[in-house]
């Protein structure tokens, strides 16, 4: 096996682009079925859009730094939270994760690509052309006036304010067929990724050593299997409603408002954990490197994932405590909720035994994962204090749920998401990033998100509901929201940071090399970034950490797993 | 374009609030830490219980955490050999599990509790019922065994906790899903068209609450707010006798009368006594008792009154009332002829 992996280094990246002229590597582009460039492309695209959506973000707290404040009128500012909502969870945080998915899970099994190449292809480009129809509303939300409106029905979308008597123009159809669009794409993605990591693995990967990154990336898998069709056909029944005169959300004519809900949840909590899944996976694989230690208990860590990936099915309804379900309904969702806070401790216990005895080196990604544990253990908590339905009916749709969501998107998942670009980059890259802008990004980041989120929680405990687009003087929150909307330019500042640095690193970074972290999974044996077949020969391996056993020929994992 | 936005961020950019904020100022904040109802307090219970546990949970792991990151740091002085490996323990594992598993047992039967005890109560035969209505942007309320109709403003007896008199919410919608959020009285209650849902409070503290619609309900689902008004049952007893009265007859504001009855007013609004019986907009039978219109967004004045039936959308954007495009006399005496409707 070293033989192997010291030929791979040797062969070297056959770049055979190098010649082509602009538009001929651009060809090469879209044309391309190569798991690495579709990833690549995924995670593009994602970060375009996550500008577009986080200065909506910014307007959005603009608005509301000042009681009275007059800097949009509500039309718009519904439209902003709606597309903001919308395109963070669909247009940002869905494609960024698949794509690192798509660009690492063969390279950690060791295959050539993922199962079906050209599958994969067919959902970026659904995703992508899904995505852009978002947006087109802009210029085409009225139809045929000619006039532009995006959605303004929420990112959720309650039934029946969608129905046509509501929501008149053509808005809310972008709303439906984008996402519907999309989440084909996604559910392509999701059928690759599990037939790859069962059936593509290298010799000698059985389930039981499979990188725990790969283990996680199965189970979003199959979450996105089963959550997306209640949405895709929640949307179908919306359009025929729309189009056609059905009755399924027409509450006037009989319909239910309370299906659309349920529809709704059953997608939208799971999808909460394919968001986050991936977050785990992040940081499953950069704790365990920057600790120098193997990553604690992996059949647990494994197990707790399926853990939460089945009971994330089971508590859809606790979006729905204050819409009048009785009280034995409420119970059941109280306790399946309060269930699923078991596995995630089981998994920050796990990562803290991780670091217990370790040598923390404290580089960017490791930074920001340790910024993950302390703030995905608050969002936690202040998960389980809304799984209590009593709290959840003062503080369900209030600033409080919106920090608490916050907490879990941005001080969890998008916190491993800088982790994961910072440690994935040299790879992907061949360059190296400077160290000193990763850590002064993650500094202005971190004060950023504390002064906006931190300080979000206290409206909604004086009664602050979400979605309002203008509040008046004297209710008390006028500091907070004062603080909060400050705190949204250290963030803005700190990304401005991360851009400039990749930027700068890609184009005049010092070569990374192929292992630049003496890290231990599959992806760091190969070239920098890795040739379009990824290995010359396909790797054999024997425990979960084949480049440990490489590097310690005298003392290898496999002797004790 | 974010920078002509942050343009935009001086305090002239703000919007008039029509006398909102000092009125606002005078009422306590509608925090959920100060409960003034049974609901909201068991919930506060709830709340503080939970607030315990999951501190102290915090407390143990940020504090594990941080002693880790401390103690277990790279330092420069160290030989280059990697930790020793540890790949798991089933003991601990097991310990981390079984703990975590207790806690939210104590958590659940604590929760189930009160969800029990507010979600089963009974309502006792005499208890007063009210039918909220929630429209896009507004509040109506319905006393059908007093024959009270009003709007945006909520009136209701004051319990006392020693002989509990609580008041039965109703809730329905007219056109989408809304919810009434009243914090310092009790959770809140999505109002869900199609659907019957209710709650109940018993206020023991006398005094003017505020809340708001709390379901993203459309354009102005921002200002879609909503006070209650807790009064001895003496008072209570007065307003209501005042509410059930005809309407004044005041015949120096016959004219404004008439431009009311003759436009298009009296398709959505009533006043009782007159020609006007529309149902789609509040009634205005007895106006001048409310403290603000269009639901908060201004104090309940005659020159506010002009502002709004002149453009409700200087004050409320979208409002779906449309502006009655009145000359300057008919506008005068008809918020004359409004500003009577004691």
């Amino acid at each position: 096996m070293a033989g192997t992996i010291d030929q791979e280094i040797a062969v070297g990246a056959i770049d055979d682009t190098e010649s082509l002229p602009v538009l001929g590597k651009l060809h090469e582009w879209v044309v391309t079925v190569d798991h690495k460039r579709l990833g690549l492309m995924y995670i593009m695209g994602g970060l375009f859009f996550f500008l577009i959506a986080g200065l909506q973000a910014m307007t959005i707290r603009l608005q509301l730094a000042f009681p009275d404040g007059n800097v949009v009128p509500p039309q718009v500012f519904n439209r902003l939270m709606t597309m903001h909502g919308t395109a963070m969870v669909f247009l940002v945080g869905m494609p960024i994760l698949t794509g690192f998915f798509n660009y690492l899970v063969p390279l950690m099994i060791g295959a050539r690509d993922l199962a079906f190449p050209r599958l994969n292809a067919f959902g970026f480009w659904l995703w992508f052309f899904g995505a852009l129809l978002l947006y087109f509303s802009y210029l085409a939300g009225d139809g045929l006036y000619g006039a532009g409106s995006a959605p303004d029905v929420g990112w959720f979308a309650y039934a029946p304010l969608t129905e046509l008597p509501f929501s008149r123009g053509n808005s809310t159809d972008y709303w439906i067929l984008s996402i519907f669009l999309t989440s084909v794409g996604t559910t392509a993605t999701a059928i690759n990724i599990i037939t790859s990591a069962f059936c593509m693995r290298c010799e000698g990967m059985t389930l039981n050593k499979m990188p725990v990154l790969v283990w996680l990336a199965v189970v979003v898998a199959f979450m996105m299997l089963v959550a997306l069709p209640p949405l895709s056909a929640a949307q179908a029944m919306l359009l025929i409603d729309r189009f056609l005169g059905a009755h399924f959300f027409d509450t006037q004519a009989g319909g239910s408002a309370i299906l659309w809900q349920h529809f709704f949840w059953i997608f939208g909590h799971p999808e909460v954990y394919v968001l986050v899944l991936p977050a785990f996976a992040f940081a499953s694989e950069i704790i365990p490197v920057f600790s120098r230690k193997a990553i604690f208990g992996y059949p647990v860590m494994v197990g707790a994932t399926v853990a939460i990936g089945f009971i994330s099915m089971s508590v859809w309804a606790h979006h729905m405590f204050t819409v009048g379900m009785g009280a034995n309904a409420n119970t059941f969702f109280v306790i399946s909720t309060m269930a699923i806070a078991v596995p995630t401790g089981i998994k920050i216990f796990n990562w803290l035994a991780t670091m217990w005895g370790g040598k923390i080196e404290l580089k960017t990604p490791m930074l920001f994962c340790i910024a993950f544990l302390f703030q995905f253990l608050i969002a936690g908590l202040t998960g389980v204090m809304m799984s209590a339905a009593p709290f959840d009916w003062q503080l369900g749709n209030s600033y409080f749920v919106v920090a608490h969501f916050h907490y879990v998107i941005v001080g969890g998942i998008l916190f491993t998401l800088f982790a994961a670009f910072y440690y994935w980059f040299p790879k992907m890259s061949g360059k190296m990033y400077s160290e000193a802008f990763g850590k002064l990004h993650f500094w202005l980041f971190l004060i950023g998100f504390h002064l906006t989120f931190d300080f979000m929680h206290v409206p909604g405990l004086l009664g602050m509901p979400r979605r309002i687009y203008t509040y008046e003087p004297g209710r008390g929150w006028d500091t907070m929201n004062l603080i909060v909307t400050i705190g949204v330019f250290f963030q803005a500042a700190g990304i401005l940071v991360f851009l400039g640095n990749l930027l700068w690193s890609y184009f005049l970074g010092k070569d990374a090399g192929s292992d630049p972290w003496d890290a231990w999974t599959l992806e760091w044996s190969t070239n920098s970034p890795p040739p379009a077949y990824n290995f010359a020969s396909i790797p054999v391996i024997k425990s979960r950490r084949p480049l440990w056993d490489l590097k310690h020929p005298d003392d290898p994992d496999w002797k004790y797993e | 374009m974010t920078i002509a936005l942050i343009g935009c961020v001086p305090v002239a950019a703000l919007a008039n609030d029509w006398g909102m904020g000092d009125s606002n100022s005078k009422i306590p904040p509608s925090s959920v830490f100060e409960p003034v109802s049974t609901p909201a307090h068991d919930i506060l219970t709830v709340t503080f219980f939970v607030f315990a546990i999951t501190g102290a949970i915090f407390l143990i792991v940020a504090g594990l955490l941080t002693y880790a990151i401390l103690r277990f740091r790279a330092r420069s002085g160290d030989d280059n050999r990697e930790p020793p490996q540890v790949y798991g323990s089933n003991p601990i594992e097991f310990a981390w599990t079984t703990i975590p598993v207790l806690i939210v047992l104590v958590l659940f039967l604590t929760t189930a509790r009160t969800i029990y005890t507010v979600q089963a109560r009974v309502r006792p035969p005499d208890a007063l019922s009210v039918h909220v209505i929630a429209h896009q942007w507004w509040w109506e309320f319905r006393y059908p065994a007093l024959g009270v109709v009003t709007a945006n403003e909520l009136h209701v007896p004051l319990s006392d906790p020693k002989a509990p008199t609580p008041t039965f919410l109703d809730l329905e919608s007219a056109d989408v899903a809304h919810s009434f959020w009243v914090p310092r009285l009790a959770g809140k209650t999505d109002v869900i068209p199609n659907k019957k849902n209710s709650m109940w409070i018993d206020p023991h503290v006398a005094g003017t609450y505020l809340g708001q619609c709390a379901e993203f309900c459309g354009t102005q689902h921002g200002l879609m707010l909503l006070r209650v008004i807790v009064e001895p049952r003496a008072d209570f007893d007065k307003w209501v006798a005042a509410q059930t009265q005809p309407p004044t007859v005041d015949a120096s504001v016959a004219h404004g009368r008439q431009v009311f009855e003759s436009t298009a007013c009296v398709n959505c609004h009533t006043i009782r006594g007159t020609a006007a019986n529309g149902v789609f907009g509040p009634d205005l039978t007895h106006l001048m008792t409310r403290e603000t219109i269009g639901a908060g967004v201004a104090m309940n004045t005659p020159d506010h009154l002009k502002v709004w039936v002149n453009d409700p959308n200087v004050m409320k954007p979208g409002a779906l009332m449309p502006a009655m495009n009145l000359g300057d006399k008919d506008l005068n005496d008809l918020v004359a002829y409004l500003a009577t409707l004691r």
